[in-house]
C-alpha cells in the first residue's frame, strides 16, 4: 500500500468574483507521479499554489501525511518538505548556481565549498548535469530548470511540484528531465507535474487528475485510460452559445502566408513551417494552447516580428495585384488595411496607452494626418464619441483615461478604433478575454458584421465553444506547427482538443 | 617629492574612499543613493559641531582635553548626522517607495544647506573674522603618527605617516569586501540588490537589508566628511571647501566596479589625478581646469569597457534604482 503523501478535501479558492477552484479533492502518494491535467485557466496553478504557500484556500483542508498541515507561506511549505518549482524562474542571474541554491538558507557557517560538494553529491544521486559554479546570466533554460529543481531538493524536499516543466524545454531535454522524474519516484518522493500535453501525461505519470473550469473532474490511471477520454474530461461536453453565423459570401483568398519560420530571442523555434490561407468574407479561428505560437504569428503578419523564413502574401481587394508583406514596415502594412487587435492578458500592454483619455488613444493611429506641425484632433474625438456610443462603452466621457475604463471597455475601445479604420484583414486575439456575456456577444456581431463586408478576419480565441460556433474554418496551432484545419460547422470540441494537445511532430505523422 | 604626491594623493583619495564604500554598500541593496555628497556634507559638519561643543565646554585648553574623547565625540556625532540623512533617504524610497533619484538629489541639496546653516552659525557665534572655524586642537588628535614612521625614510612616510581615519577607511573597505563576498549576510544583501522578488521568496527581509545597508553606507560616508575636515583641512571648517568629492565618491563606485577593494586604490588613482595639476609645472588656469575633470573621464572609460563586455560581475546590481513592491497575495 502506497504512503499518501499529499491529500486536499474540498479546496475553495475565489479571487474577487472568480472562482479559481471549487471543492477539489485529490491525493497523491509517495512514489508516484501525479499529472494534474487542465486548460489554460482551469485552476491548476492555483491548486498548486495553495499547497506551496502562496495563496491560502478559502475553504477545504489541506493534509500531509495523513495529518491537517496550515500552510501560509513558502517557509511553511519547506517546512513539510513541499517544494515547488514555478514557470518563471526564481533566481539571481548574476550568482552562480550554488549561491543561487543556498540563498536564504540558514544552515550555520557560511561554507560555499561544503555547499557545493553537497550540491554534486544530489547531482551525481540523481543524474543532473549541474556545474555548481557557473553564472545563471551563462546558463540555458533547461540548466536554470535544473538549479531550480536542485535548490529543492537541497532543502530536503521530497513533495515535488513542478508546474509546466516542458513548456521551455526543447524533446531532448524533456527526455533527460523524465528521467530523472522517474528516478526521484523510484526514490520514494511523491513528484506532482502540472501541464496540458497529453503525450507526457501518458508516457510519464502513474495518474492523472483532470480539473476544468477550476472543477476537479476526476482521477484516472495512466495505464487504463485512454488519449480520448482524457481530452473528453478537459474540453467537457458542448454547451450551445446560439451564436449568430452567417454563410460566407464572395469567398476569396485575402492573405496567404507560406511556410513561416520565426525565432524568439533565445533562438527557440516559436513559428516552425506555419503555412494557410485567410480568405475574405470568412472568420479564421486560430485555437491552441496559450503560448503555442499565436501571438507571433499575429505579429508576423503585422510585421512586427523577424522572419527567419517563408513569405506572406497579400492580395489586394483594391489594385487586384499580390503583394509580399514580409520585408514592409508595420506603418506600410496597416496602409493595406491589415489591422491587429491583440488583447494580451493585462489588456492594455499593446495597443493603448492607459493614461491616456479616448481621444488620444485613437489619435495614436491618426497622429500623421495633421497638417503641418499640428495634430488633427476634431475626427479622432468624432471617432471616439461614436465608438462610445455604438459599442454602449461606459465612460464618464471621452477625456477619461482609458486605464480608469473596466476591462470590456477597454476592449471595446480597441476593437473599435481598429474596426473603425475599415480594415481589409482584421485579426482579433482574445478579443473577449475577460468580458461579460452581453459584452462578448456585442464582439462576435461586431466580427459577424466585418465579415459580412468582406473583411478576412482572423479570430484567436480560448474557448472552443465559441470558435466552434463563431468561426467558418478552425486552424489549430501546437508548439508553434499547424496541428490541423477543420471546419467550424462539423467538428467536435474533443477533435480540436486532441490536435491542441498533440506537438507539432506527431501531427505531421 | 614622488613621495609627497603620492602622500598627497592618499590624503585626497580617503574622503572618496569613505563615500565610495559607503555608496557601494547602499548600491548593493539596490537603492543609488545620490544623496552622498549631501550626506558626507553633514557628516563633516556634525562632527564640526561636536568637536566645536567639546572644545569650548574644555575652555579652548588643549591640556583640559582628553584625547579618546576628543575623537570619540566628533567621530560619533559625525556617524549620528549621516545616519539621520540616511534614515531620511530609506523612509522615502523604501517605505513609501519614492523615486531613488529625485530623493537621492534633494539630500543632497539639503544636506550642504544643512551644512552651510550650521557653518555659519558657527562662524558668528564665534564672532570670528575670517569666514572659517578653525578646530586645530581636535585635528591634532586625529593626526597622531607612528612613532617609527619618521625612522624608516621614504617607506614610513608613504606608509605609516596618515591620520588614523585614512587606516581605517582602508579597514572599512576591507571589512565590506570580506563581508559582502565571503559571508551569508553579504550573500543575502547582494540578493537583495540584484532580485528583490527572489530573495523575498528565499525569506530574506528586503527591507530590512535596504534599511541597514542604507544607513550603514551613509554613516561610513559620513566619516568621509569627517576625515577631510579633520585630516585633509587641518581642522579648519569653511562653507563649500568640500567641493565635488562627493560627486567623485559615486563617480568612484562605477570606476570600482561595486568592489570595494578596488575601490581603495581607486581612490588613491583619483586623489592623484585630482592633484596632478599642482604637480606639473607651467600649466595655465584654465588646463588646471581641465585635469580636474580627469576622475570623471576616467570613469566614463570604464562606464565605456564595462557595458562592451557584458559580465554580469562587473556591472551595477541588476535592480538598482527600482523601488520594489511585493506581489499581491
Amino acid at each position: 500500500m502506497k504512503q499518501c503523501a499529499i491529500e486536499l478535501k474540498n479546496i475553495t479558492k475565489v479571487f474577487g468574483k472568480v472562482v479559481a477552484n471549487k471543492n477539489v479533492n485529490l491525493t497523491a502518494y509517495r512514489g508516484e507521479i501525479l499529472s494534474i491535467l487542465g486548460e489554460n485557466g482551469s485552476g491548476k496553478t492555483t491548486l498548486m499554489n495553495m499547497i506551496s504557500g502562496i495563496y491560502f484556500p478559502d475553504e477545504g483542508q489541506i493534509c500531509i501525511d495523513g495529518e491537517e498541515a496550515v500552510i501560509t507561506s513558502p517557509k511553511d511549505a519547506f517546512a513539510y518538505k513541499i517544494g515547488m518549482i514555478h514557470q518563471h524562474f526564481k533566481l539571481v542571474e548574476a550568482f552562480s548556481a550554488a549561491e543561487n541554491i543556498i540563498l536564504g538558507l540558514d544552515e550555520g557557517k557560511y561554507d560555499l565549498k561544503a555547499s557545493t560538494e553537497k550540491i554534486r553529491a544530489i547531482s551525481e544521486q540523481y543524474g543532473f548535469d549541474l556545474d555548481p559554479e557557473k553564472k545563471i546570466y551563462t546558463m540555458s533554460v533547461s540548466e536554470k530548470q535544473t538549479v531550480e529543481i536542485v535548490k529543492v531538493l537541497y532543502r530536503g524536499a521530497d513533495i515535488l511540484i513542478l508546474d509546466e516543466p516542458t513548456a521551455v524545454l526543447t524533446p531532448q531535454e524533456i527526455e533527460k528531465l523524465f528521467a530523472i522524474l522517474r528516478r526521484m519516484r523510484e526514490d520514494g518522493k511523491c513528484i506532482v507535474i502540472i501541464t496540458h500535453k497529453l503525450h507526457e501525461v501518458l508516457s510519464l505519470s502513474d495518474r492523472v487528475s483532470v480539473l476544468r473550469k477550476g472543477e476537479y473532474v476526476g482521477t484516472v490511471k495512466t495505464a487504463e485510460t485512454s488519449e480520448s477520454e482524457l481530452t473528453e474530461m478537459m474540453v467537457g461536453k458542448k454547451i450551445s452559445l446560439n451564436i449568430d453565423r452567417s454563410e460566407p459570401q464572395n469567398v476569396e483568398p485575402r492573405l496567404v502566408v507560406e511556410a513561416l519560420d520565426c525565432c524568439d530571442r533565445s533562438g527557440v523555434k516559436v513559428l516552425d513551417n506555419v503555412s494557410f490561407t485567410a480568405n475574405a468574407g470568412e472568420i479564421l479561428g486560430i485555437a491552441g494552447i496559450a503560448g503555442s505560437g499565436q501571438r507571433e504569428l499575429l505579429e508576423a503578419i503585422a510585421g512586427l516580428q523577424q522572419l527567419q523564413n517563408g513569405s506572406i502574401f497579400y492580395h489586394n481587394p483594391k489594385t487586384g495585384t499580390v503583394e509580399e508583406l514580409r520585408g514592409k514596415t508595420p506603418l506600410q502594412i496597416r496602409e493595406l488595411g491589415v489591422r491587429l487587435s491583440f488583447v494580451p492578458e493585462d489588456r492594455l500592454g499593446m495597443g493603448l496607452v492607459g493614461n491616456m483619455d479616448i481621444t488620444d488613444n485613437m489619435m495614436l493611429r491618426s497622429y500623421r494626418k495633421g497638417r503641418g506641425v499640428f495634430v488633427e484632433r476634431k475626427a479622432p474625438k468624432e471617432l471616439a464619441k461614436s465608438i462610445i456610443e455604438t459599442l454602449e462603452v461606459v465612460t464618464p466621457g471621452a477625456t477619461t483615461p482609458v486605464r480608469r475604463l473596466s476591462g470590456g471597455n477597454v476592449q471595446k475601445v480597441l476593437v473599435g478604433r481598429e474596426i473603425s479604420a475599415s480594415p481589409t484583414v482584421l485579426m482579433a486575439a482574445y478579443p473577449v478575454r475577460g468580458l461579460d456575456i452581453n459584452s462578448s456577444y456585442l464582439i462576435y456581431n461586431l466580427l459577424n458584421e466585418q465579415k459580412k463586408k468582406g473583411v478576412a478576419v482572423v479570430f484567436v480565441g480560448e474557448d472552443l465553444d465559441v470558435l466552434i460556433e463563431l468561426c467558418d474554418r478552425i486552424m489549430v496551432i501546437g508548439s508553434g506547427r499547424i496541428t490541423g484545419v477543420v471546419d467550424g460547422r462539423n467538428t467536435t470540441k474533443e477533435e480540436i482538443g486532441l490536435l491542441m494537445t498533440k506537438t507539432g511532430e506527431e501531427g505531421e505523422k | 617629492m614622488i613621495v609627497q604626491f603620492l602622500c598627497r594623493a592618499i590624503l585626497l583619495g580617503v574622503p572618496i574612499l569613505y563615500g565610495s564604500t559607503g555608496e557601494i554598500i547602499t548600491e548593493k541593496s539596490g537603492h543609488l543613493n545620490l544623496g552622498i555628497p549631501g550626506i558626507m556634507y553633514v557628516g563633516a559638519i556634525s562632527g564640526v559641531v561636536g568637536s566645536f561643543l567639546y572644545e569650548n565646554a574644555c575652555g579652548n585648553d588643549i591640556e583640559k582635553m582628553n584625547a579618546a574623547l576628543a575623537i570619540l565625540i566628533p567621530l560619533l556625532s559625525s556617524i549620528v548626522g549621516a545616519v539621520l540623512m540616511g534614515l531620511i533617504y530609506s523612509f522615502l524610497t523604501v517605505t513609501l517607495h519614492a523615486n531613488q533619484n529625485v530623493t537621492g538629489l534633494a539630500l543632497t541639496t539639503l544636506g550642504i544647506g544643512l551644512g552651510n546653516f550650521l557653518g555659519a552659525s558657527l562662524i558668528s557665534i564665534t564672532k570670528s573674522e575670517l569666514p572659517s572655524i578653525a578646530l586645530t586642537k581636535t585635528s591634532s588628535f586625529f593626526s597622531v603618527k607612528a612613532p617609527f614612521a619618521d625612522k624608516l625614510g621614504p617607506v614610513g612616510e608613504l606608509l605609516f605617516s596618515h591620520d588614523f581615519l585614512t587606516y581605517l577607511a582602508i579597514a572599512i573597505a576591507l571589512v565590506a569586501s570580506y563581508v559582502l563576498n565571503r559571508t551569508r549576510v553579504g550573500l543575502n544583501l547582494r540578493a537583495v540588490g540584484e532580485n528583490p522578488a527572489t530573495a523575498d521568496a528565499a525569506g530574506i527581509r528586503v527591507s530590512k537589508y535596504k534599511y541597514v545597508a542604507t544607513c550603514i553606507g551613509s554613516a561610513i560616508a559620513g566619516l568621509g566628511g569627517l576625515q577631510y575636515v579633520m585630516a585633509y583641512a587641518s581642522g579648519v571648517w569653511s562653507n563649500n571647501a568640500f567641493g565635488d568629492r562627493g560627486w567623485l565618491a559615486i563617480a568612484l563606485v562605477i570606476f570600482a566596479l561595486w568592489k570595494p577593494s578596488i575601490a581603495i586604490l581607486g581612490s588613491f588613482l583619483f586623489g592623484a589625478l585630482c592633484n596632478a595639476n599642482n604637480y606639473i609645472q607651467g600649466l595655465g588656469a584654465e588646463t588646471q581646469e581641465l585635469f580636474k575633470m580627469l576622475p570623471y573621464v576616467v570613469t566614463i572609460i570604464v562606464l565605456i569597457i564595462t557595458s562592451m563586455r557584458k559580465k554580469r560581475e562587473y556591472q551595477a546590481p541588476e535592480s538598482l534604482g527600482l523601488p520594489y513592491f511585493r506581489e499581491e497575495r
